[in-house]
């Protein structure tokens, strides 16, 4: 096998996407179906444990791995020879229906990635302390990130159909 | 009432429904 031929590097890219895509989602569905759940039901003075200690690694992964997915998305969408059909929709001449549906998720995925770096993370950095903010300011901003956490999971559901529909039925 | 997205079972249901809108969106262009 050539690792240097074009299918390879086009599957090793899509390797690389599906492992950032699969720590990104991952840790944004343990933050929406575990840990904002389960905050109510923690004592207060156990509370710090997942406020100062493992809600920053969490959301170390999962800033970083937001990034790493959309990087490696573009990626592979450039080197599959998509990139600009499915940024387009599939308006343009040489565009598709899977065209369409690919760049349905990719924009999706776009808005979410936009969303955590944005909105999420400088609201949580207020929320959590990590910066210094008016005290009064922290129930607003983690509020904020909090909701905009759920947009994301509402966003992520049509995102993964598009991603995987485009792969499978187009 | 307060924002939809404040319930989990309801934020699913939401990505869902736009999951039902997007496909029959793309049904209908093509």
């Amino acid at each position: 096998m050539d690792f240097f031929e074009p299918t390879y590097l086009s599957f090793f890219s899509r390797w690389l996407h599906v492992m950032s895509g699969v720590m990104w989602i991952g840790l944004l569905w343990y933050f929406n179906f575990v840990q904002i759940p389960s905050m109510s039901k923690i004592p207060d003075n156990e509370k710090p444990a997942i406020s100062k200690v493992i809600a920053p690694a969490a959301l170390f992964w999962f800033r970083w791995a937001a990034l790493a997915t959309i990087i490696t998305g573009l990626t592979t969408a450039h080197l599959n020879g998509y990139l600009y059909d499915a940024l387009a929709l599939g308006i343009l001449e040489t565009g598709s229906q899977k065209s369409t549906v690919i760049g349905i998720g990719m924009w999706l995925g776009i808005i979410m990635a936009y969303n955590v770096w944005m909105i999420i993370w400088p609201n949580q950095k207020i929320a959590l302390g990590i910066v210094n903010a008016n005290p009064d300011d922290k129930p607003a901003a983690g509020r904020k990130a909090m909701l905009f956490s759920r947009t994301n999971t509402a966003l992520s559901i049509p995102m993964l159909y598009a991603m995987v529909s485009a792969q499978n039925l187009y | 009432m307060g924002n939809p997205l404040e319930s989990l079972p309801k934020t699913i249901v939401i990505g869902i429904l736009l999951t039902i809108v997007m496909v029959s969106l793309i049904n209908y262009i093509y």
